[in-house]
């Protein structure tokens, strides 16, 4: 039953493939591929939009919206409503051709990273040998649709977020793909399938997910690190950030473009939350090996739901960060750290397994962090302050 | 340790959050117009007329002595006395106002004209939801428009009202006392007097 | 010949050709970007995953950026070519035509294109690794000296001059 249940889009694709001519079997299966995460992906963005605003709305003791339907539910369609119907305003100056191509290429990009992503056992779009590689291939495609979205709007404000948002994106893609070098070392491919399927063992009723290893602990807490500023978003988000350049690359954009770069930029964020997940949480396995019987696209979205969570907890918490507090971050410490965590993935796959490989890699990732606390709080020599004009 | 302070915060913001569903400092959202915050007595916005009684305009305190339109600093009170009398508050025959315009889009809410007036006939409404599509007419409040009963009064200001009652009570039964000693002493005067007749024996 | 190879292949065309002719830098770099994209297309149909992903990864993601920044830096706007069209158009088409007839000659007689049937794709990003750590692992260290060389200078040449100014 459960395994009928955890098959069931399988066996309807199969069921529905089995009515379609020989002829147009290739183009329907891609098809029917495709089209449940053009659905799927796209809803759960409206279904953010709103967690994000009540969510954000309860850390700071207020509500969020509640007018919209019971509890706010029908605010997204209201959102859409409001920038379908919305004049598109385009500055006069404007490049129009890469102006409106620019979204349109955000918005494609982000998609495409959805094609290696196992969602479920037996449910990835294409099982390719680079799975990995191709993510990020598909990631950097990004950073052009940024750069002609601030050029073509002929601002200077647009203009100076995006190269800003590109430098910061540029920066953060070298941690991002170094902390995921490490998951391909151990699983031995770059194939996502296989990636997942190394972490389905359970010892005892603990799984067998990368997370719970030092290396991929750190590897994780770095990749969400990047990915938080590959997205553009809190603590990240000077690029957008509303109080100080108002939208950056995206400030003569209004309307449904503006609406789709909204789009593009969650469902980057969704991505790289899927990823993650597939990379270090152990992709749709369950984390108990007694709940291995509920589906396993629901433990997939179960974690995308609960790293969205976070990632709407951090940018309720924390303050903005300078563009140069950004990039020294970047190049300073998380690069360093990834590269230091290769070490230990290293270190760990030639030790024998026990008790002493816990300890060497945990003692060689933790040092560089204590040694940078205390450089941290060693700099703060303040000056005693001498007022000269008040008493 | 790096991340302390962001663990720190993290956990505020959690408590933050689901103390937001349990407890009423961490949500202090109030839904307007459904529900709204309770006002201090001292709250004020525009003036009103005080009447006692049932009647609004046999009982209005207001005798168009007019200070309170020579005093107002953008002079929004407009105010012509009337030629007859009727008792006012204490009972003496005065004269009232035919005509009481106050143009609350004028109105400062200064109170001046409540501080000046001798006969506790204008105090200051708390009313603020006073939306309307005419902003000529509609923000001219005429005489009955502004003429509001002591109850509510009390209602909204309770310790102002009820230290008005009381000195008002007190100049009735004082009024009182003086009428009935003079009707008493007319009375007296006006009764037959009595006969020296015991003295002759 | 598949109807894919065709279509990626005017659409490779036809962006190097727009980048050849349109009159704006920026639109001419986003022309060869298509172009760029083109070709890792080509690289994917043939089967090659590895090259493929990189071309895209690093010709569309960091070139046509370091392009795009470089032009955004250097050029004046409203400073377009007002002719597209050299006047000596007459010897750059004997040359273009020279080219092109010596790489299709070289290219049609070479051995391994004319097998038939075409041999199938057997380089996998395994073997491509492998072959990196053991056969080429010199011209693999070399090269990386070379890129920490390239990342020095370019660190040392936009760094700010403070220390001659004290």
């Amino acid at each position: 039953m459960t395994q009928m249940l955890d098959q069931i889009f399988v066996t309807a694709k199969l069921w529905l493939m089995g009515y379609i001519p020989a002829a147009a079997k290739p183009l329907a299966s891609a098809i029917l591929s495709v089209v449940p995460v053009l659905i799927a992906f796209p809803l759960l963005f409206a279904i953010t939009t709103w967690l994000e605003r009540k969510g954000l709305g309860r850390i700071q003791n207020r509500l969020g919206p509640n007018r919209t339907g019971p509890f706010g539910l029908l605010q997204p369609i209201a959102d859409a409503i409001k920038s379908l119907t919305k004049e598109d305003i385009v500055p006069l100056r404007a490049d129009h051709a890469v102006h409106f191509l620019a979204p349109v290429l955000l918005v494609l990009a982000s998609f495409l990273g959805y094609a290696v992503l196992p969602i479920g056992r037996n449910m990835v779009i294409v099982n390719l040998d680079a799975g990995v590689l191709y993510f990020f291939a598909a990631g950097s495609v990004v950073e052009l649709a940024v750069f002609m979205a601030g050029w073509s709007s002929r601002s200077k404000y647009s203009l100076l977020g995006a190269m800003r948002a590109i430098a910061q994106m540029i920066s953060y893609e070298v941690p991002l793909v170094l902390a995921s070098v490490v998951v391909i070392m151990q699983a031995g491919s770059l194939s996502t399938v296989a990636i997942v399927e190394k972490q389905t063992g359970y010892t005892g009723i603990f799984p067998h997910w990368f997370v719970f290893t030092p290396w991929g602990f750190v590897g994780f807490a770095l990749f969400m690190i990047a990915a938080t500023a590959e997205s553009n978003r809190s603590p990240f988000d000077l690029p957008e950030g509303e109080s100080e350049i108002i939208a950056g690359y995206y400030i003569e954009y209004s309307g449904f473009k503006f609406a789709l770069f909204f789009l593009g930029e969650y469902l980057g964020m969704f991505a790289t939350s899927g990823m993650a997940i597939t990379l270090f949480l152990g992709g749709w396995t369950a984390p108990v090996s007694f709940l291995t019987w509920i589906p396993s696209y629901i433990w997939f979205f179960a974690k995308l739901v609960t790293l969205i969570a976070v990632f709407i907890w951090i940018r309720g918490t924390l303050p903005r960060l300078r563009m140069d507090q950004l990039m020294n971050l970047a190049w300073e410490f998380i690069l360093p750290m990834a590269l230091l965590n290769m070490l230990v993935a290293g270190v760990w796959h030639f030790m024998p397994s026990g008790i002493l490989r816990w300890l060497v890699c945990t003692a060689i990732v933790a040092t560089p962090c204590v040694l940078f606390s205390a450089r941290l709080k060693r700099k703060k020599r303040l000056q005693v302050r001498t007022y000269i004009f008040a008493d | 340790m790096v991340g302390n302070g962001i663990l720190k915060g993290l956990i505020e913001t959690a408590r933050n959050f689901f103390g937001s569903y349990v407890s009423k400092p961490r949500l202090t959202t109030v839904q307007y117009p459904e529900q709204r915050e309770p006002q201090i007595e001292a709250t004020r916005n525009f003036p009103f007329l005080v009447f006692d009684g049932p009647d609004w305009h046999a009982g209005m305190r207001c005798v168009a002595c007019q200070i309170c339109e020579k005093e107002c600093p953008p002079k929004c009170i407009f105010i012509e006395k009337s030629k007859d009398k009727k008792p006012d508050a204490v009972g003496k025959p005065q004269a009232y106002p035919a005509v009481f315009n106050i143009d609350i889009s004028v109105c400062m809410s200064c109170q001046i004209c409540v501080e000046v007036c001798p006969f506790d006939a204008i105090k200051m409404d708390v009313e603020y939801d006073l939306p309307t599509d005419d902003r000529f007419a509609g923000l001219l409040f005429d005489k009955q428009r502004l003429s509001k009963s002591n109850e509510y009064y009390n209602r909204i200001h309770p310790t102002e009202a009820g230290a008005i009652d009381a000195r008002f009570a007190e100049e009735r039964a004082k009024a009182k006392a003086t009428a009935d000693a003079k009707a008493a002493a007319a009375a007296a005067a006006a009764a037959p007097q009595p006969q020296p007749a015991g003295e002759q024996k | 010949m598949t109807a894919a190879f065709f279509i990626l292949a005017a659409l490779t065309v036809a962006g190097t050709a727009a980048a050849m002719g349109l009159r704006n830098a920026v639109h001419c770099v986003l022309a060869l970007t298509v172009g760029f994209a083109g070709v890792a297309a080509l690289y994917l149909q043939l089967g090659a995953q590895f090259v493929g992903l990189t071309q895209i990864m690093v010709y569309v993601g960091a070139v046509a950026i370091l392009a795009v920044f470089a032009i955004m830096m250097t050029h004046k706007p409203g400073e377009d070519q007002p002719r597209i069209f050299s006047s000596h158009w007459v010897v750059g088409g004997v040359v273009a035509a020279a080219v092109f007839s010596v790489l299709a000659w070289a290219i049609s007689s070479s051995g391994t294109a004319n097998q038939f049937p075409p041999p199938e794709p057997s380089v996998t990003v395994l073997a491509i690794g492998d072959s990196l750590m053991h056969t080429y692992v010199l011209p693999l260290e070399l090269m990386g000296l070379l890129l920490t060389a390239a990342l020095i200078g370019a660190v040392v040449i936009a760094m700010d001059r403070r220390e001659e100014t004290k």
